[in-house]
């Protein structure tokens, strides 16, 4: 059972990554975005991370892609763009994809190699994490917030109007 | 007093380096008063070292002081030691007493100078490295002092470098110098190398005790002396000391005539154990001595420049010094060294005088009758004249004597024949120099003769010092037949040159002295009877072997020889080096390794394409590299 | 139960995909996009390993990608409005002012 609900939700993933590829529509690429980043969402969840796999879904799928779809829009481009036309780098990017795949696989296979399946983690509920968040990783944490309050005042400086500082 | 000897050289120094660094902020006279001073101050220490030292029982007779470790690397070091036994306690009461009156002279005579204080920097510069040369205890330190007078030396006679020929003149005395100074290297080493330790001591304990091959202590004496000549202006590199006339004529007196000329007599004393262990190099160093004494004398007879003919007698006064270190009186060749520092330098502030008077004028045969005007140089400068042409009783006589006698009695005729015949070349040039110059009917010019003026006293009073001396000095230093025990300064001398004579038939000895008399008074009267009495006589001969008469005015063409065999050629090479080693090679190499770096600038630049893409692929190309070389090969 | 690998190897997948589409696509935006989509498999690769390894450490890791690459997608998207401003076109040929 498990593995249909996997095999569903990789199939659709990948599926609509593989769309956005293809897609010449910005508005297109980033619907089908959303797409994966929901279903991703759901392999969070066959994780036992269920709280992860809320937050994915709340602030990926639904944030930050619509961020992206509100730059579209302001944006606003009449004609679509092909794809890449130098040949040169498409050949030696998927060349490259592809060796990388393959050294990816590798390391895949000697991390479970070695290793067996272990128990299921306790504390990945949301209590577990917040204890987690806010004892062992409260620097992290901490830091983190600042990085989004430096974030927000650069977007804000980046959009003020020129002359207004 | 005797603990603070090693002064002596840093009085002068330190006077040097305030005249220097403040020189145009004080006042002439503050110049004069501290640099006098400073000279005197040393002498006066050097008088209370050698007081103390005449105290202490002869055969331990020194005193040492070490400054600084200086060089120590392995078994081998050379400390900035000063040390005062007998030579040194002569040659720093001859550098300090002489040059305390040179730079008395020198505040007259450099009175009117724009570089005062760069004169007087000088002079005490240079007294100070002729300090440390003959304090040195070892002879890289003495190398030093060497060094500092060569330079010294340079700047001095290219005191007034706005004139081409006192600078070209100063460019060749340091060059001749340098080639004398790369065999005295040569041979520092060897030495330095076979006996472990530059000490003096040492060395002369090492060739004396056999500890070294005969034919390295000759080679090592004959570099060493190579490196003496071009200091000491033997033949092959006298060369230069005519052509430094040019400098001051104080400079002159002191450097040129007293002291830096007389370094390498006093390297052969110091060493005098390695040299009495070879006796092919003592050979020599007493025939060059000899050629030289009557090779110079020669060219004396016919120049017409006051300066150069003092220039070439001390050429040759510094071959019979060196006839006597090669014969082994090493004593004697001190004693005429010291001699010589007191009437040659008189003779050139005397003929400094003369051309003070004559606002400036050199040439003899534009002076004469000078006597009525110069009532204090003429007497001065006769005393000195009758001192070098060796006239009996006066210093030159005893110190020339002595010489002549020994290298007789060593059995060296052929340098006894020659020291005579210089010794009647003497006589005769110098007399012929007073009387063309003092006597006679006066061939001055109209603007010479309303300037004419006796110098004023600060330039005589050292005058009639140094005459006084000239005169008197002789007298510590009496031949044997005299007595035993009158040789009061050769007894002294002894227990650092060691060299007693063999006992000598006294009638042998009385004959050598008549001998040689008879040479000095003979030259005298010839010269008397050419210039006073007959004056037709000198032109006439001359048109009578006119070849002889234009090599010996010429100088024997030995400058143009060595322009032609060594400066040429080297001038040429070196062209030649330039344009196509230097310009091509050097500038090529480098010019073509800016050129290398920029193309490589310019192929790298090709890379910043400044699109996203070409650096995101060069971003993933890293990345596979680095996973590939983690996982194959396990870095 | 399904292996860790499985979903290791989906995150691989996903990963690669997003560098494809990172050299396919010519406009910023969609490159941005890309990004973000190898960001993703990058927490599926964390995630994977959290349960093959029993330790909850791995999710808070993914809590901190998730939040920088927000703030990453905040300031990304006003750079992008601002270049787009200025040129009206956000071709990332058109992004080759270091040239040189």
């Amino acid at each position: 059972m498990a593995w249909v609900i996997f095999g569903f939700l990789s199939l659709l993933c990948v599926g609509s990554v593989v769309a956005m590829i293809i897609s010449r529509n910005q508005a297109h690429d980033a619907l089908f975005l959303v797409l994966s980043f929901a279903s991703l969402g759901g392999i969070f969840g066959l994780l036992d991370a269920p709280f992860v796999a809320a937050v994915q879904v709340i602030i990926y799928a639904g944030a930050i892609m619509v961020l992206f779809l509100f730059a579209i829009m302001t944006i606003n481009l009449k004609e679509s763009l092909p794809p890449e036309r130098k040949k040169v780098v498409f050949g030696i990017s998927a060349v490259l994809g592809c060796v990388l795949f393959a050294e990816f696989l590798i390391v895949a296979r000697r991390a479970f190699f070695h290793g067996a399946e272990a128990a299921p983690a306790g504390g990945a509920n949301p209590a577990g994490l917040g204890h987690l968040l806010f004892t062992d990783y409260l620097y992290p944490f901490e830091l983190t917030s600042l990085l989004l309050i430096a974030a927000l005042v650069g977007a804000l400086t980046l959009a003020g109007k020129k002359g207004s500082s | 007093m005797a603990g603070i000897f090693w002064l002596i050289p840093l009085i002068p120094a330190l006077s040097s380096l305030v005249v220097v660094l403040f020189g145009s902020r004080i006042s002439r006279k503050a110049i004069s008063l501290q640099a006098c001073l400073a000279v005197l101050a040393s002498f006066i220490l050097s008088s209370a070292a050698l007081a103390h030292l005449v105290r202490m029982p002869p055969e331990s007779a020194r005193l040492t002081k070490t400054l600084l470790g200086w060089i120590s690397s392995g078994a081998f070091s050379a400390p900035v030691t000063f040390f005062f036994d007998p030579l040194t306690a002569v040659m720093c009461l001859v550098v300090t007493g002489v040059g305390f009156l040179i730079h008395i002279y020198s505040v007259g005579y450099m009175a009117e100078d724009r570089s005062y204080a760069r004169y007087f920097g000088l002079l005490n510069l240079f007294t100070f490295f002729m300090l440390v040369l003959v304090m040195a205890s070892n002879i890289v330190l003495m190398f030093v002092g060497w060094e500092g007078v060569g330079l010294c030396s340079y700047l001095l006679i290219g005191f007034w470098f706005e004139r081409p020929a006192a600078a070209k003149a100063g460019l060749k005395a340091f060059i001749v110098n340098r080639i004398g100074d790369a065999a005295f290297i040569l041979g520092l080493l060897f030495l330095v190398l076979n006996v472990g330790s530059p000490e003096f001591a040492k060395i002369n304990g090492a060739a004396a005790g056999g500890a070294l091959s005969p034919g390295l202590v000759t080679l090592a004496a004959i570099l060493l002396f190579v490196g003496a000549a071009g200091k000491s202006a033997q033949i092959p590199l006298y060369v230069w000391l005519p052509d430094a006339m040019e400098g001051p004529t104080p400079v002159s007196a002191l450097i040129h005539a007293a002291t830096m000329v007389t370094a390498g007599v006093y390297m052969v004393a110091r060493l005098n154990g390695l040299y009495s262990a070879s006796p092919a190099a003592g050979t020599i160093v007493a025939f060059i001595g000899a050629v030289t004494a009557v090779f110079a004398a020669s060219m004396a007879l016919v120049q017409t420049d006051i300066k150069k003919v003092l220039a070439y007698s001390t050429i040759s006064q510094i071959g019979y010094m060196f006839i006597g270190c090669g014969v082994g009186a090493y004593a004697a060749g001190i004693f005429h060294l010291t001699t010589h520092a007191f009437f040659k330098s008189l003779l050139f502030l005397g003929a400094g005088s003369v051309i003070h008077s004559l606002s400036g004028e050199q040439d003899i045969r534009k002076m004469g009758g000078l006597r009525r005007f110069l009532p204090r140089t003429f007497p001065a400068f006769l005393v000195a004249a009758l001192a070098i042409s060796g006239i009996p009783f006066l210093s030159g006589f005893f110190s020339k004597d002595a010489i002549l006698t020994s290298a007789f009695a060593g059995g060296q005729y052929a340098v006894w024949a020659l020291g005579l015949l210089g010794a009647g070349l003497t006589a005769f040039y110098m007399f012929r120099l007073v009387f063309l110059t003092f006597f006679g009917e006066s061939r001055l010019g109209e603007e010479a003769k309303r300037h004419l003026h006796e110098p004023p006293g600060i330039m005589t009073t050292p005058l009639i010092i140094l005459a006084v001396f000239s005169a008197l000095a002789g007298f510590i230093g009496l031949p044997a037949v005299v007595g035993e025990k009158a040789d009061l300064f050769g007894r002294f001398l002894e227990p650092v040159v060691r060299a007693a004579m063999a006992p000598f038939p006294a009638a042998v000895e009385w004959n050598l002295i008549l001998v040689s008399t008879a040479a000095a008074v003979g030259g005298l009267f010839i010269a008397y009877l050419f210039y006073i009495r007959y004056p037709l006589v000198p032109g006439r001969l001359a048109a009578r072997v006119p070849r002889i008469y234009r090599v010996l005015v010429g100088k024997y063409y030995v400058d143009e020889f060595y322009d032609a065999v060594v400066v040429r050629p080297a001038v040429r090479g070196s062209e030649l080096v330039y344009a196509h080693f230097d310009l091509k090679v050097i500038d090529g190499a480098l010019n073509g390794s800016a050129a290398a770096a920029n193309l490589a600038g310019l192929g790298f630049s090709r890379l910043q394409t400044g699109l996203i893409k070409d650096y995101a692929l060069a971003f993933l190309l890293g990345v596979v590299l680095f996973l590939g070389f983690i996982l194959f090969l396990k870095i | 139960m399904i292996p860790g690998s499985a979903f290791l190897v989906l995150a691989i997948v996903l990963f690669v995909l997003g560098v494809l589409a990172f050299f396919i696509k010519r406009d910023l935006l969609t490159q941005f996009m890309a990004v973000e989509v190898m960001l993703n498999a990058g927490n599926l690769a964390f995630l994977a390993l959290a349960k093959a390894s029993g330790k909850a450490e791995a999710q808070v890791i993914v809590f901190f990608i998730l939040t920088v690459a927000a703030a990453e997608a905040v300031v990304g998207m006003a750079i992008v409005l601002h270049f787009f401003k200025q040129r009206k076109s956000i071709r990332t040929e058109d992004v080759s002012g270091l040239k040189g």
